[in-house]
């Protein structure tokens, strides 16, 4: 006869002494885990509501300036800063772990419409509808003692004058050409007063440009005759231009992927392209609404919306005249987030900070804005064991998250009330629409009435 | 004797051939699948087809990883027992058992001997550390199994019938005389299930069907089973007044109830000496066994079967893995003593069974789970631990509604159907449901006389009337077509004589 029956002794099982830590066996086997899914989905559900419990993304405003911010820019080279110019001429040099100004850069007469770093960040460019463009050199010093604080003005480095306003400034990738839009595209070098090359395609004013970060040969610029034009450097002559049936007034090109960009358009949606096919659109983006729809066809088109990309190219920030900023993932069709507050009025300029947590949005009520990019994220420095569970809660969070119960605690989102009368009446118009032409389609002969696929609906045409 | 050994130790000796090690590793795999992959090809979505196949891939690695680590990382290894020679395993008797095994198993077989104070019930916590049992006289003991240390013992000076552990072994349950009470591990009295008004009561459901003797819960859905006298088996979930499935399963009625823990099989003993097992996907039975009227039953968690029957428990195992039982182990206590309850302690291959007399303990080899999961059940829980894992099953607390007869149901999608007539069963659940809704409402209480209890009672019926109108009528209206069709049939089967009388179409 053989014999064996589990005996388990205790040594093995616990452990020796009281500093030891307390030793753990793990058997996988589903039999042991009955109702495993329905433990799982009450998990789901308390992972949801604990996310809405967590989620307060605004973190402070940087006060400061004393007109609307109009632009911004990132320093490549030094993560805790940012450069924001703003309508009455005055770009500072915020310093975003202590939200306050480490120096200023006074010079311009009128509005700062363009502000770029380059690739070393020791130098800033600045353009203004002053018709000048000014070369700043950011001071390593102040950049390093951030609790300095001192509003220090310094002197430009440069200053260019050219013969009409500026509207929008961008410097190459790696190189040292930056290109300035207004009347005409002007590619610059940092030593000479006068542009290195023009270009010039249409009597339009061109009114923002970016430069590629895969490609530092190539640029996208957009015109206020409603196209979008890309360029090459390298063969003096424009490469391809294509037409809208809106206005864009932004580009951003994804980092991770820089083939691809997106463009903010006047008609309150992002538009992603594949640079190489332009005759339709990768992907659109539609949650915004124009809070005033009336005021379309402005005097001043720069109450316009402004796009940047995440580093890890997997999702953008966009900031709309509806004074709401919203994060979008780079493949899909509606906002994942939306941030609004009733003290900030029309946002301007959005910008994600290099390190994919945080976003700044400057707005018409003079106010930086610092917000968190994944707004219930706990920030600091987390424990391994934390972060373990929040990647669990996230996970278990994303597999139950299309039941009704969890989807409705995470699609939940306040909205401010004229946005909401406004999505509202869009989603009214929007159906009224669809249901007509389904009617009309299922009315008349079959194939005679052939719906444009939403990705291509908007192109006017592509020109070469 | 020795030349079998040396046969038998070289046939152990050769290695698995690698065929049968892969093919052990894919019954494995399959086990920590959990069920077959998404039909990716039928998808026309581009961008959710490829997110779909990146999750099967990852739930493709998390399995691999899963059943490595089983083949390779568990501490601790099953028992067995095998016979050599002629010998068979039933014949086996637990002193030679307890002379073969070590000392700390063989502390495992024992008798206690209770004269006084009636049969003995008795329930173990999930880790199998804790027990409680309870004389029918009132006399209720907690025990740490571990170290044989009797934790609390008190009399409640009433019949007590049923004793169960809470969520842990801080409490208790107690099926007294009247009603249930639930104590704390010092023994105080914490709850008396009185007033059915206060507390949380889900459900309380009338079941039509006989005297109930026996109730088993599920351990893999959470459903209850109760056993009728007239034979049949009833399911209940909290949430639902009728019951989800009703089985007759013996001819007598059901004596004893049991679940194997993967929620497949499902064995019941009926008064006419039969045990039988079912399969609960099909509802079919699988195996009957004769010659046993066994007033208990209860599964191991590994499969093993075990039926109490006056003062004989047989062990039945399967081990060809094809659902048959047949004799493992048998055990008979002291005669006279008649065995009221048997319970498998889990994680150890242990088997307690309360008796008139009290209770004794005997070793099973092979039928426990050899290597449990420390935030599960663990066997040597510290107060800490056990604490924590308070918190975290009181987070995870599932919802009445979640409980189903096939929980893997959950956070499927339902396939589209287009909108067809609803079946007779659904429309007969609407009405229930549309006549439970009615029964809610309360009246309004009249004052001076006007109160009247006919009154009220003419009142509901009305409401109730009211409420299954729009059903009959729909009904009618469907009884009504079929009517009409059947007599457009009907008009052409005309007897003989009337026949010159029908208008014949016009012959060309």
């Amino acid at each position: 006869m053989k014999v064996k029956v589990i005996s388990r002794s205790t040594d093995e099982f616990t452990r020796e002494r009281s500093q030891d830590l307390q030793r753990v066996f793990r058997n996988f086997d589903p039999k042991l885990r009955p109702q495993e899914k329905a433990v799982e989905y009450v998990r789901a559900l308390n992972a949801a509501k604990l996310e809405k419990i967590f989620a307060r993304p605004f973190i402070g405003a940087m006060d400061g300036h004393i007109d609307a911010i109009s632009c911004m820019a990132k320093n490549p080279n030094f993560l805790k800063g940012i450069f924001s110019g703003s309508m009455d001429g005055d770009i500072r040099l915020w310093d975003i772990a202590s939200r306050k100004t480490v120096c200023q850069f006074p010079g311009h007469q009128g509005a700062v419409r363009g502000l770029t770093a380059s690739t070393d960040g020791s130098t800033l460019i600045s353009c203004g509808t002053d018709c000048t463009v000014r070369i700043w050199s950011v001071p390593v010093a102040a950049t390093l003692e951030s609790d300095h604080a001192s509003n220090k003005p310094i002197e430009a480095n440069a200053v260019y004058v050219g013969k009409n306003a500026y509207w929008a400034v961008d410097h190459q990738w790696g190189g040292d050409l930056f290109a300035t839009t207004g009347a005409r595209v002007e590619i610059w070098n940092h030593n000479r007063s006068q542009p290195v090359n023009t270009f010039e395609w249409g009597t339009d004013t061109v009114i923002s440009v970016r430069f590629n970060p895969g490609e530092p040969n190539l640029l996208a610029t957009s015109a206020s005759d409603r196209s979008i034009a890309l360029y090459d450097l390298r063969m003096s002559t424009p490469a391809r231009k294509l037409i809208m049936q809106t206005r864009t007034n932004s580009i951003a090109w994804n980092p991770m992927e820089p083939l691809n960009f997106t463009t903010a358009n006047e008609d309150c949606s992002c538009y992603s392209y594949d640079a190489r096919k332009l005759d339709e659109a990768k992907c659109v983006h539609k949650d915004h609404v124009s809070a005033v729809q009336e005021i379309y066809n402005l005097v001043y088109p720069y109450f316009s919306m402004d796009i940047d990309y995440s580093p890890t190219g997997r999702e953008f920030v966009t900031g709309s005249y509806d004074r709401t900023v919203r994060i979008f993932p780079y493949n899909g069709g509606h906002s994942r987030e939306i941030y609004h507050t009733k003290r900030m009025q029309r946002v301007f300029c959005v910008k994600f900070s290099s390190d994919a947590s945080y976003i700044i949005s400057g707005s018409d009520d003079t106010n930086l804005r610092l917000w968190k990019a994944k707004a219930s994220e706990q920030m600091g420095v987390l424990l391994p064991r934390e972060q373990k569970k929040h990647e669990y809660q996230e996970a278990v969070k994303n597999r139950y998250k299309h039941l009704p119960e969890v989807k409705r605690i995470v699609r939940h989102r306040h909205l401010p009330r004229p946005i909401y009368k406004a999505k509202e009446l869009r989603r009214m118009v929007i159906d009224a629409e669809k249901k007509k032409e389904e009617r009309r389609k299922a009315h008349s002969t079959p194939g005679s009435i052939v719906t444009e696929s939403v990705r291509k609906r908007r192109i006017i045409r592509e020109v070469e | 004797m020795g030349l079998e050994e040396e046969t038998g130790g070289s046939a152990k000796d050769v290695p698995p051939t690698e065929q049968e090690l892969s093919a052990e590793f894919d019954t494995t795999l399959q086990k920590y699948l959990r069920g077959e992959g998404a039909d990716l090809e039928a998808l026309k979505d581009k961008k959710l087809k490829g997110q779909l196949t990146v999750r099967e891939k990852l739930y493709g690695n998390s399995a691999k990883a899963a059943a490595k680590f089983e083949k390779w990382l568990m501490p601790s290894e099953g028992g067995y027992l095998e016979a050599e020679g002629i010998e068979k395993t039933w014949r086996i008797k637990q002193d030679q058992i307890t002379r073969e095994v070590d000392i700390l198993s063989s502390r495992n077989q024992y008798d206690i001997v209770l004269k006084d104070l009636g049969p003995y019930t008795l329930d173990f916590t999930p880790s199998g550390r804790y027990m409680a049992t309870a004389g029918r006289k009132g006399h209720v003991a907690i025990v740490d199994m571990k170290s044989m240390e009797l934790i609390r013992e008190m009399q409640v000076k009433e019949t007590v019938r049923d004793i169960v552990f809470l969520h842990n072994e801080t409490f208790f349950a107690v099926a007294q005389k009247k009603y249930p009470y639930i104590y704390n591990r010092d023994g105080i009295e914490l709850h008396c299930l009185k007033d059915v008004t206060t507390g949380e009561m889900i459900g309380n459901f009338r079941t039509g069907l006989g005297r109930t003797e026996t109730m088993q819960v599920n351990p893999f859905n959470g459903v209850i089973a109760v056993g009728h006298s007239g034979g049949t088996v009833s399911m209940w979930k909290p949430t639902s007044a009728a019951p989800l499935v009703k089985m007759l399963c013996h001819h007598g009625p059901i004596s004893a109830l049991a679940f194997h823990p993967n929620g497949q099989l499902m064995a019941t003993c009926g008064r006419e000496k039969k045990i039988k097992i079912w399969d609960l996907r099909k509802f079919e039975v699988v195996q009957t066994i004769p010659g046993h009227h066994a007033k208990t039953l209860d599964f191991s968690q590994k499969g093993l079967l075990a039926a109490g029957t006056g003062s004989y428990a047989q062990v039945l195992g399967d081990f060809s893995g094809s659902q048959n039982y047949s004799r493992y182990m048998g055990h008979s206590i002291a005669k006279g003593y008649q065995i009221g309850k048997v319970s498998f302690r889990p994680y150890e291959d242990v088997l307690v069974m309360g008796h008139s007399m009290g209770w004794s303990s005997i070793l099973i080899p092979g039928s426990g789970e050899p290597n449990f999961d420390t935030w599960v059940a663990n066997p040597f829980e510290t107060s800490k631990q056990r604490r924590e894992k308070e918190i975290h099953t009181l987070l995870d607390k599932l919802p009445p509604e979640t409980i189903m007869l096939d929980p893997s149901k959950i956070g499927t999608v339902r396939p589209y159907k287009k909108r067809e007539k609803p079946t007779k069963e659904e429309m007969e659940a609407e009405k229930e449901a549309a006549v439970e809704a009615v029964k809610d409402i309360a009246l309004k209480k009249k004052t001076k006389g006007r109160n009247k209890t006919s009154k009220r009672v003419m009142k509901r019926k009305v409401l109730i009337d009211k409420a299954k109108k729009p059903f009959i009528e729909k009904e009618m209206q469907e009884a009504g077509k079929l009517a009409g069709k059947r007599k457009l049939g009907e008009e052409t089967e005309l007897p003989a004589s009337l026949k010159r009388f029908v208008r014949k179409k016009a012959a060309v």
